[in-house]
């Protein structure tokens, strides 16, 4: 088990035909991804990398019973690929994205309610380095090679500190069940305790690191959720101790802009909700080493 | 990106917001002239500067005739004003905007904000004006009323009459309140805003209700769909070092430390600052060059962090996944023989294609201090920038 994406999951990418779309694709169909189909408006009917091309994503869904797909779309138009996805009935999205307009993403949060629940789409991301179950597929655009399987469960808003923790960890021995980016906006499609909550139900996580940083409530949300719900033992985070209050560090939502939002004061609210801090990140795998060996 | 209270009055005076009138002035004369072209005897100078917080800091005068008008204007021109919003060095006045006066009857607090938690557009009003938003959240939580609005409807009548009558509107306003509150909201969604603040919004003596303040910070990832929001940008309220940085569509953020750093990633760039305040040093920047970065892009980031005077060592660190370690390596030896390097450079690189970017620095015979971990980089940075 794994959460979100196995080696049989059914894959579409959405932009295959672009420059980016289609490096990505090839290093995911080369990692193992069972990539099934590209879609890409007035492409349909053609072949690329070998896989069909629909013109839009139901056509796709239909032809090939795709059931999770990653958007490589630019900015101005990724909201709207996103929705098309939501409405094809696709069940997991990743969207790469920088730069897609806040406005654009509480739009399309509103309109993924319209569905019932079973039929909801998860989005993880925007602008995030994507999901990998190592051993079995990726649906992003990370350096597959530096991640190895095993029972950690990793969640992280951003992606290159995602590559960090991966091979600190598996320079100590430890491998992860998936990895999940959850990407650096301010409005983003799933929150740390979205994503906690399918690792508490995964038979094969055994425990869960999770990559904050400055700005916003959502490790805030996470804590709370730990604290009440939480059956493993999580270990967390926090970047941007030393980032200035009000400052815009790079991410679009990394900004301390009220209570609660800075580093030091999420560390204390993760701390009372019995997670293990990491204090520095060099530490990120001997903290969870040694949390293993305390606790499983 | 943030704009001026004069800009952002223009702004919502075309959404049926009422403001006062008023006229910008770039020097004195100017000044002594708009107030005399206001048809008003009490009339505030007003500083320019992309800050809250202004009056406290002095930057905002009342004046009752040309004398006073004058003596303000040059008091302020030319000068940084620091409030607790600007940090150490406070922000050049190089604009006054020269306001009528009114008699105010009440103030109020109104900000239209982004909620990240609810991921919507979200009103916070108060009838205790005049105070900030967090001295009321602390002193009065109780005074705050909060809307939540479904961007698939909009603000709908009802909320905004019900806000009316909570903010104790007298009913003879209720019609220009809701036009109000609803010309806000449009501002906000039209012209991709992630903030708006109206503090204080004025009850006048004569029944009217009056922007006297107005803020406006707007969705940078958004302003390719408003080229004319974009024309407000005003480069002189910012580090210069961060505006030469934008010309390259870098992401920095100056800091007052001495370690120049350059790192892919913000949560990476984030996390290696943090390292090298845990080993004892002070970082100088934030600097993101992010994914796929050329080795042109490389070499433009560099010799950014090198402007800033105050660097006395860097600190490269790439955890390459589109990046390429190789194009890093290359950016580099093109880039240090053309700047006369006299700082330590620490380099610490991973991910793909590392063995080629080392290969590239070793062969190159610079004297570049390598690193293998985060730890590691971190440590020989400080040790660098302390000899």
């Amino acid at each position: 088990m794994s959460v979100l994406l196995n080696k049989d999951t059914k894959v579409l990418v959405q932009g295959i035909t672009g420059r980016i779309g289609n490096f990505h694709a090839e290093e995911m169909i080369a990692y193992g991804t069972n990539v099934v189909a590209g879609v890409t408006p007035g492409k349909g009917g053609t072949k690329h990398l070998d896989r069909p091309v629909f013109n839009t994503v139901k056509e796709a869904v239909d032809a090939t019973g795709a059931e999770a797909t990653i958007v490589f779309v630019p900015a101005v138009a990724a909201a709207d690929g996103i929705m098309e996805a939501a409405d094809a009935g696709i069940k997991y999205a990743v969207s790469i994205t920088d730069g897609i307009p806040a406005h654009d993403m509480m739009r399309v949060k509103r309109y993924m309610l319209r569905y019932k629940k079973e039929d909801k789409m998860i989005l993880t991301g925007p602008n995030c380095a994507g999901t990998i179950t190592p051993g079995e597929a990726m649906i992003g655009i990370m350096p597959g090679h530096i991640y190895t399987s095993g029972d950690v469960g990793v969640i992280g808003r951003s992606g290159t500190l995602g590559y960090e923790a991966a091979s600190q960890m598996k320079a100590e021995g430890i491998g992860i069940s998936t990895s999940v980016g959850i990407g650096g906006d301010p409005i983003n499609g799933s929150s740390h305790k979205d994503i906690l909550e399918l690792f508490n139900e995964d038979d094969k996580t055994k425990a869960v690191m999770l990559i904050g940083e400055i700005g916003g409530p959502q490790e805030a949300e996470a804590a709370e959720y730990v604290k009440k719900y939480m059956k493993k033992p999580v270990v967390a985070y926090i970047a941007g101790l030393t980032a200035p209050k009000g400052r815009r560090m790079g991410h679009a939502g990394a900004i301390v802009s009220g209570k609660g939002e800075s580093a030091a004061e999420k560390v204390e609210l993760l701390k009372e909700a019995g997670i293990h801090i990491i204090p520095n990140p060099s530490e990120m795998g001997s903290k969870m080493k040694e949390v293993i060996e305390k606790h499983l | 990106m943030d704009i001026h209270e004069y800009q952002a009055k223009e702004i919502l005076s075309n959404f049926n917001v009422q403001t006062l009138d008023g006229r910008l002035a770039l020097k004195t004369s100017e000044a002594v002239a708009a107030y005399n072209e206001l048809d008003t005897d009490v009339c505030v100078v007003k500083a320019q500067v992309h800050s809250g917080a202004r009056g406290k800091a002095g930057g905002i005068i009342v004046c009752k005739n040309d004398e006073e008008v004058r003596n303000a204007s040059e008091k302020l021109f030319g000068t940084y004003l620091k409030t607790i919003q600007t940090g150490e060095h406070g922000k050049l006045i190089e604009k006054l905007y020269i306001e009528s006066g009114c008699d105010i009857d009440r103030e109020i607090y109104l900000a239209y904000v982004m909620d990240r938690a609810k991921q919507r557009i979200v009103i916070v009003a108060s009838a205790e004006g005049g105070m900030s938003i967090e001295e009321l959240a602390a002193e009065k939580p109780e005074a705050i009323k909060k809307v939540e609005i479904d961007p698939a409807v909009g603000l709908t009548g009802f909320q905004a009459r019900e806000l009316s009558f909570a903010l104790d509107f007298p009913k003879e306003v209720l019609g220009r309140a809701v036009q109000l509150f609803m010309g806000c909201y449009k501002a906000m969604v039209d012209l991709d805003m992630n903030m708006l603040e109206i503090n204080p919004l004025v009850l006048t003596k004569d029944q009217n209700l009056v922007a006297l303040d107005a803020k406006m910070s707007f969705d940078d990832n958004a302003l390719f769909r408003h080229p004319e929001i974009n024309e407000l940008n005003d480069n002189s309220q910012k580090d210069k070092r961060e505006v030469a940085a934008s010309e390259h569509d870098l992401s920095y953020v100056g800091l007052d430390g001495d370690i120049g750093c350059m790192i892919n990633g913000a949560g990476l760039a984030m996390a290696t600052m943090d390292m090298i305040k845990y080993c004892g040093g002070e970082p100088a920047n934030f600097l993101d060059i992010g994914g796929g970065a050329s080795p042109e892009r490389v070499g433009k980031a560099f010799e950014l962090v090198l402007a800033d005077d105050n660097v006395k060592a860097m600190l490269v660190n790439v955890y390459a996944g589109i990046n390429r370690c190789d194009w890093i390596a290359e950016g580099l030896v093109k880039i240090i023989p053309t700047v006369d390097l006299k700082i330590p450079l620490i380099v610490r690189l991973s991910g793909t294609n590392v063995e080629e970017g080392l290969k590239i620095i070793k062969e190159s015979g610079l004297p570049i201090i390598l690193a293998d971990t985060l730890k590691d980089a971190a440590q020989k940075a400080v040790d660098a920038a302390k000899k």
